[in-house]
């Protein structure tokens, strides 16, 4: 026999509370259906003894304390799994919104999945030529790394998603299947739209499984969204052996749902209003991305966050920061001179790049010119603030080469088209030309063999002019 | 039988039970989840679960252990990978597959595996607390010493076994203790992980930490039983420092906290540690490493039993008499879950949201370091090295603040220095270590005994460039003096040649003592000559012409670490140099 409970005792904003009910479940997902007959998915976020309160994914809105009847699945929330998911669009938490019909389920599994044990994982080492200088040879990008973009409103950072998701040589050499899984979180129709339009004019949206929560959809789904795009970008990796690129965007509007949330379960916050366990929350997310040892799938994360006011401390950028593998972070001055990808070098990073670069994997050369060119730039940087200080006109020679450096790489190297596809050997031989400007004293992460190999000041001449 | 009141994540109550003490360790529910008892009333008892809730219903059972949360210790710890409540992750991997599923019972040690045992008692041998009545090689680098339990008043051998392969579970030794009492002893021993291991007395620790990292050794150095703290916003190099400690630093054996951080870099420490060769003693780097993993997405109640887990080893280690190394990362993300598991207990914030009691349990943890006299009388140290994510790259955070409180070693990480891609990214003018005076005798007796002046010497110019820089900062070099210049170029040389260190090149990822200390002396050396050159007549420029400078600076590549005798070839041709320079002026 299904028990059914009618009505509610209380409802607080996203928060409903039932008394009275039994064999309740911590984290279970209850159905509410309305007198209208529409219905609404909840998950229990606390019981004591016979009182149980739910979060409503599709918001309280219509709800009153007597309108209600409420069952308990007995399961927590779980998604239902095909391979057929490529090529089709759903619902923040999972139901397929493009009038294709349900599809036919293999499989159902708990979208907050569980933590991968670390002897289980597989240490991600091959590359992944994304075709952009700037990224392919200073922050290379893993299989199996969660690396984020860090922007502010108004930058190009979807463009540079779609770009990546387009020119990414994901693929085994032997033609393995590679799939994108998009999740939207609290994103503009417009965004949604690009990105829909984007991957259908380059012809990959067979291979694209998108799951949308729009900004003006309930907040609470919108925890779930993430969840349902990695559980199932697990299950195609992990079970169908495919390399699933992850694209989420906006973990700013996630977390502020979480925010939200919380502050409507009344629960102590931490920094800037955001809960105490924001850090775990976005972990259960990011940690979501690697290789497990006996299947030969990957599961690779490209999370997008704005940066409120662009500021690189504020509590989301930092957390994800700690826990993410690196960080992409884009410029808003670079992008007001028309440099696209407005990509800031100094303060991107990719952890993962040091054990899959060089010999056997990129070129043997990669991690010195990476180095040299970190450190050149980070000179040019200080360059630009004496010469705001005392003009350009009364630097030292040294620092008016930095200067001219500064410019050409900037120009060449960052900047470099949406259409353009770089090998990693034109990546780095334009990085070395760019050095080449330089005296070769300057060049002091390099050694002997490879200035002889790589210096060459004439060529750069020929190349940018005097 | 009590049952299930609430749940709320980690956190679950149960009502009217009388049964339960404060720190127990229960079994939550129908999966026998591992839980702690964090809160005791009339009315209700609080305990924070190790494990997921989810699924958790009310109205289930909690059935108490009687005895507080504890470790296993004995042989079969070293060479392995644990959760943050020492369940071997390899195990769970066989039980449960890629993922970790909850309420997984299993022992914390190999009870399978033989050891080749050797008693070194017999019988009508006094044994007191302490002492080791057996012994076996645990790997092929550390014997284990199994010891009487601490606690123990002591008593007499009344039997022992013949040497042989036991099991971690077999009885090896029989005494009778004061009483009367028989008491059979295994391989293995129980402890309650929050509470310190005894020893007989505290010593004055008087010996470096040696890592081979030039920054550590002989700007900021650590005494072995000291403790450091390693401060640093996101990509600065927390992570990666803490590896180069633990692969080159010259500890006995290595405790690795992995405290809410990357599955992968887990991952990276197991698959790199069982690659690397130990330096000084030519094994896997595994055989003297143990792991504590909680990556950030595992429960987050057992991240902050990680941290204890993780040093109740380290001392159980020490108590047999040896140097050990705790590298612990993130302590911030330790406090970050008593934070959250405070906020559940709807207990009143204080700073930032962080319980009132963070300092005294940042204090607790890092007073468990120090060198010791054992109750057995060998002598053995805990090194505490712990890594601070301050929120924001704000070091005036609680966490950060707290812990400076409470190390004596201070590597603040710098930002800028990380986007220069200047590794190790340790700020020398923000950072600073205490122990300089008691390792002073040390290093003059066992490296050179000029080696705490030209140390003095290279700090001096460090700091002499910093106050230099205010003015470069706003006019450039070019307005200064010669002699000035010239400290700026030797600064240059110090922080590019001597402080900044490649990890991934054969030599220089690991550098000894010697090495360090010729190539301080080399640039003090070259400073000298090119102050009295200029205090001569020579020009600056000529000076530098010369190309000693960028020479130096590639001296960490250009001397192999075997051969200092290079050293003596530099300098001379470097005096000559100089010579040549000063006749033709």
């Amino acid at each position: 026999m299904e028990l059914k409970y009618v009505g509610l005792s209380e409802i607080n904003g996203p928060l409903v509370v039932l008394d009275k009910v039994k064999n309740v479940a911590f984290d279970e997902i209850a159905q509410i259906q309305l007198s209208d007959g529409s219905r609404r998915l909840a998950r229990v976020v606390e019981v004591e003894q016979e009182k149980a309160v739910l979060q409503v994914f599709e918001g309280t809105k219509g709800l009153s304390l007597t309108n209600t009847t409420t069952k308990f699945t007995g399961k927590p929330m779980e998604l239902a799994l095909s391979k057929e998911m490529l090529g089709r669009i759903f619902s923040g938490s999972g139901r397929p919104i493009d009038g294709l019909g349900d599809i036919i389920p293999e499989k159902y599994k708990d979208i907050n999945g569980s933590p991968l044990n670390p002897v289980s994982r597989t240490y991600p080492r091959n590359y992944i030529n994304t075709g952009i200088s700037s990224i392919d040879a200073l922050m290379t990008l893993i299989r199996g790394q969660k690396l984020p973009i860090f922007s502010g409103s108004g930058l190009s950072h979807n463009k540079l998603a779609v770009q990546i998701a387009r020119q990414a040589k994901i693929a085994d050499d032997n033609g393995q299947g590679f799939g994108i899984v998009f999740g939207a979180m609290g994103v503009k129709n417009d965004v949604a739209d690009y990105f829909k339009r984007s991957f259908e004019e380059t012809g990959s949206l067979e291979r694209v499984a998108m799951f949308i929560n729009l900004s003006n959809d309930p907040i609470i789904e919108r925890i779930l969204t993430p969840r349902c795009a990695l559980t199932c970008a697990e299950y195609l990796a992990f079970e169908h052996n495919m390399h699933i690129l992850v694209i989420l965007t906006d973990m700013t509007s996630y977390a502020e749902a979480c925010r939200e949330f919380s502050s409507s379960k009344g629960e102590i916050p931490g920094r800037k209003g955001y809960p105490g366990y924001l850090y775990s929350d976005l972990a259960s997310i990011y940690e979501r991305a690697g290789i497990v040892k006996g299947s030969t799938g990957s599961v690779t994360q490209i999370p997008i966050l704005t940066m409120p006011n662009d500021d690189i401390t504020h509590p989301v950028p930092d957390l994800t920061g700690y826990i993410t593998e690196g960080q992409i972070v884009m410029d808003r001055h670079l992008e007001q001179t028309g440099t696209y990808p407005a990509v800031s070098v100094l303060p991107s990073l990719s952890r993962l790049m040091k054990d899959g670069i060089g010999e056997g994997y990129t070129r043997e050369d990669h991690s010195m010119c990476a180095n040299q060119l970190f450190a050149a730039y980070s000179k040019v940087q200080d360059a630009r603030a004496l010469a705001s200080v005392i003009g350009e006109e009364e630097l030292s020679a040294g620092d008016k080469a930095y200067m001219h450096f500064g410019k050409l790489f900037e120009e060449h190297f960052i900047n470099q088209g949406f259409d353009v596809n770089r090998s990693i050997e034109e990546t780095l031989d334009l990085g070395w030309a760019l050095l080449s400007t330089l005296p070769k004293a300057e060049l002091d992460r390099v050694d002997e063999e490879h200035l002889k190999k790589f210096y060459d000041p004439d060529k750069a001449k020929a190349l940018f002019g005097e | 039988m009590d049952t299930i009141f609430s749940i709320n994540g980690p956190v679950v109550k149960v009502k009217n039970a009388r049964a339960f003490s404060m720190q127990e360790m229960v079994y939550v529910g129908n999966k026998r989840l591992i839980g702690e008892v964090i809160r005791v009333t009339e009315s209700f008892t609080t305990i924070q679960v190790y494990e997921g809730t989810t699924g958790l219903q009310p109205g289930e059972p909690v059935e108490g252990t009687g005895a507080p949360m504890s470790a296993t210790l004995g042989p079969g710890i070293l060479d392995n990978i644990f959760d943050g409540i020492e369940r071997p992750l390899k195990k769970l991997e066989e039980l449960s597959g890629a993922f970790i599923a909850d309420g997984a019972n299993v022992s914390s040690i190999d009870t399978q595996k033989k050891y080749n045992c050797s008693m070194t008692v017999n019988v009508g041998d006094k044994l007191n607390a302490g002492d080791v009545y057996c012994t076996c090689p645990e790997t092929l680098l550390i014997e284990h010493r199994c010891m009487l339990s601490p606690l123990s008043k002591g008593g007499e051998v009344i039997w022992r076994a013949p040497d042989g392969e036991y099991t971690v579970n077999d009885t090896v030794v029989k005494i009778r203790l004061a009483n009367g009492d028989e008491q059979e002893l295994t391989l293995c021993q129980k402890w309650p992980i929050r509470t310190p291991r005894p020893c007989r007395q505290r010593l004055h620790g008087t010996r470096p930490l040696i890592t081979g990292q030039r920054i550590i050794d002989t700007v900021l150095p650590i005494a072995k039983g000291g403790t450091a703290a390693i401060p640093g916003g996101f990509g600065t190099g927390k992570t990666m420092t803490q590896h180069q400690l633990a692969k080159w630093c010259d500890a006995d054996i290595i405790v690795y906290i992995g405290c809410g951080e990357r599955g992968n870099e887990m991952t990276q420490v197991l698959e790199e540690f069982s690659e690397l060769i130990d330096p000084h003693t030519q094994r896997p780097l595994t055989d003297r490493t143990v792991l504590i993993a909680n990556t950030s997405n595992m429960p987050v109640a057992a991240r902050e039993a990680s941290i204890y887990t993780g040093i109740t080893l380290a001392e159980y280690y020490r108590d047999m008499g040896y140097h050990i190394a705790i590298m612990a990362d993130s302590t911030s993300r330790w406090a970050e879950a008593l934070r959250e598991i405070s906020g559940r207990l709807e207990e009143m914030p204080a700073e930032e949201g962080f319980p009132a009691y963070l300092p005294s349990r940042i204090s607790e943890f890092y007073e468990r370091a120090g060198y010791v006299e054992n109750l057995n009388g060998t002598e053995g140290s805990v090194t505490i090295i712990g890594a601070v994510s301050p929120q924001g790259s704000d070091f005036s955070e609680p966490v950060t603040q707290n812990t400076k409180r409470f190390v004596r070693c201070f590597w603040a990480l710098d930002k800028s220095l990380a986007y220069a891609r200047h590794y190790p990214a340790i700020n020398w003018n923000t950072s600073y270590s205490e122990y300089v005076g008691d390792l002073e005798e040390y290093y003059t007796k066992n490296v050179n005994k000029d080696f705490i002046s030209v140390r003095q010497e290279i700090s001096t110019i460090l700091v002499e460039e910093n106050t230099l820089m205010e003015i470069v900062k706003l006019m450039g070099t070019d307005v200064l003096p010669d002699d000035q210049k010239l400290l700026i170029e030797t600064a240059r040389i110090v922080r590019v040649g001597f402080l900044q260190q490649n990890a991934y090149h054969k030599d220089d990822t690991y550098v000894p003592l010697e090495k360090q200390y010729l190539m301080m002396k080399l640039i003090t050396d070259f400073y000298a000559l090119a102050k009295k050159a200029l205090a001569d007549g020579t020009a600056y420029d000529k000076i530098l012409s010369l190309g000693w400078a960028d020479r130096i600076v590639k001296v960490k590549y250009d001397i192999p670490n075997d051969k200092p005798e290079m050293f003596d070839e530099y300098t001379k041709q470097m005096i000559q140099d100089f010579e040549k320079l000063t006749e033709v002026a």
